[in-house]
């Protein structure tokens, strides 16, 4: 069973705001879900490699050349909120 | 003239290329199809019907001169996890309902400098759902039944296309959600091999697994925008270097000598029969065809859907992680940057993409990282070595791509688990990263049944050939709804 203490924990990993109604709900859905997972915990796969990459790729690497990409200007432009030539956040706590 | 709308993509393709037609005579067939019928339906997140007839206009403008790709001229339906430059990418999301890309995503640029887009198509949030309900701007309904769902997660894509609201929609698809949506509305939806189109400009969810796909009425137009979008990127490290092939080359040789296993762990109980009945019927076809058909195992199919659950939330938990109020999107305000963080995500996602973080925060956190995760991955591997087994005696698999027709909307809305179901028949190609396409098949319940064809990496020429074939067995014809 999942505790509501676990629940504000993974969420508080997450930096994830959940309300009353929603930590309460969750536990339970989480533990459904997993439950219906447990079968794969069956499998002797203790030889078995995992698979991050369904083409196996691995370390592909491209010439480090610069090249003209987004002004600060642009990439500054979606942001909530920019102070000069930077990214603005409320005080780092 | 012939209503432009009747008509296929390369149908359309060829009669403008003929001179007896006008890409923007076109782009205004499709705005005011939107315009008719896209208050019910509600395909689209966002429209760009001015920008459709400006860029068409200058799409006509370059024909003289020659050198436009036969594509370009069709106007395009464009699923909203896709980035495009200047137009609103929502991602079926609050937290990004005013943010506006700076590029076009790889794909789409790869059809045309200067896409002739009829507009943005709803989604499930993030691209998370089976349905198209899990959208912050409202469900998308069924063409075919307006009370039942189009599936997902690119369910307004599906629609759109199924409607005439435009002749063929880019598609995204993690877990089935190019071809799910495309069984449950009656056309062609096909999932590229990992890799061979560029997630460059893709709103990524689960990265080892994202692939766009073309969303179709037939398997030629399939092939025309696979042809379109496919192609290494620079950009993307995933992508591969492989070449492209003509895909419309061998399009119409037929099965004859191909062999064809159907799957026997997709075709249990847990299928309703009317599905299981039109797949049995298109594999007899393909047999009368010339086609060698038999039954092939996927021992491990009956964990794919497991793993998936773990895979997928694992990767967008991560992802997602991107979504935090700094660079882009919603910010809602507070004392201290956690709290910031904290309260835009709070506000910011639904309830889906909510379930899913904390399903793979969980997966991965200290404790339960090798029960789950690296046990997942482990069975990813005893996947493909099933398909590559598969692959030794056949040519090419056959399953239904869904478990049921279009169900009714709000029907699974309060059981993630039964949702979670749809995908069984789409995860196993998802995770071994092969090529896989729906091709309708008929009818049960009165309502289009999609039937699943899988080829091997890299296949994709051999795999739209059977499709072309299993089309003509199935004779499914198409015409816009309602």
């Amino acid at each position: 069973m999942i505790s509501e203490e676990q629940v504000r924990h993974v969420a508080s990993l997450a930096r994830l705001g959940l309300t009353e109604d929603e930590i309460r709900e969750m536990g339970g859905q989480l533990d459904a879900i997993l439950d219906s997972i447990e079968k794969i915990r069956e499998l002797d796969l203790a030889d078995t490699p995992p698979t991050a990459n369904p083409l196996n790729l691995s370390n592909v690497l491209r010439p480090d050349e610069s090249r003209p990409e987004l002004t600060s200007e642009e990439a500054l432009a979606p942001a909530p909120d920019a102070v000069d030539d930077l990214f603005a956040v409320p005080r780092i706590d | 003239m012939e209503d432009l709308l009747n008509l296929t993509a390369h149908g359309l393709s060829e009669r403008i290329t003929a001179g007896d037609a006008s890409v923007r005579e076109a782009a205004e067939a499709a705005n005011g199809r939107v315009e008719e019928v896209d208050g019910d339906l509600n395909s689209f997140v966002t429209t760009t019907p001015e920008l459709a007839l400006e860029r068409a206009g200058r799409v006509d403008g370059r024909l003289p001169g020659g050198g436009v790709k036969p594509w370009e001229l069709v106007p395009i339906v464009v699923k909203d996890v896709l980035s495009t430059r200047g137009v609103r990418t929502t991602c079926g999301s609050k937290i990004l309902e005013d943010f506006t890309p700076l590029y076009d995503a790889s794909a789409l640029a790869n059809f045309g400098e200067e896409p002739v887009m009829v507009g943005k198509s709803n989604m499930d949030e993030f691209a998370m759902g089976s349905s198209t309900e899990n959208s912050a701007y409202g469900p998308t309904r069924n063409p075919w039944d307006t009370g039942r769902v189009p599936g997902g997660s690119s369910g307004g894509s599906a629609a759109a296309v199924a409607a005439g609201e435009g002749w063929w929609a880019l598609g995204t698809d993690t877990g089935g959600s190019v071809r799910q949506p495309a069984a449950l509305c009656g056309i062609v939806g096909l999932k590229p091999t990992y890799g061979r189109v560029s997630r460059y400009g893709l709103i990524s969810f689960g990265s080892s697994l994202d692939c766009i796909g073309p969303m179709t009425r037939d398997v030629k137009d399939s092939a025309l925008l696979l042809q379109a979008i496919a192609g290494h990127d620079p950009r993307d490290s995933t992508s591969a270097n492989v070449e492209v092939p003509d895909y419309l080359a061998n399009l119409e040789d037929g099965v004859e000598g191909l062999r064809v296993g159907v799957v026997t762990e997709l075709m249990d109980e847990r299928i309703d029969a009317g599905v299981r009945e039109v797949t049995s019927r298109v594999a007899t076809g393909l047999e009368a065809a010339g086609a060698e058909v038999g039954e092939v195992s996927l021992p491990h199919a009956y964990y794919a859907l497991e793993a998936y659950y773990i895979i997928a939330p694992a990767e967008v938990s991560s992802n997602l992680a991107r979504f935090d109020g700094v660079r882009y999107g919603l910010r809602v305000p507070a004392d201290g940057v956690h709290e910031m963080y904290r309260r835009t995500r709070e506000r910011g996602f639904g309830a889906e993409a909510k379930r899913r973080i904390m399903l793979g925060t969980y997966a991965l956190s200290s404790g339960y990282y090798d029960a789950y995760y690296a046990q997942a991955q482990k069975v990813r591997t005893k996947i493909i070595e099933d398909f590559r087994k598969a692959y030794a005696r056949y040519d090419i698999l056959v399953s239904p791509t869904s478990p049921s027709v279009a169900f009714e909307i709000g029907a699974k809305t309060d059981d993630p688990l039964a949702m979670y179901l749809q995908d069984i028949c789409a995860v196993p190609a998802s995770l071994a990263g092969v090529p896989a396409i729906s091709v309708p098949g008929g009818l049960s319940e009165s309502l289009p049944v999609g039937v699943q064809l899988m080829g091997d990496h890299f296949t994709e020429g051999m795999l739209l050939r059977a499709a072309r074939a299993a089309e003509r067995v199935a004779d499914f014809g198409f015409s816009p709804r309602p």
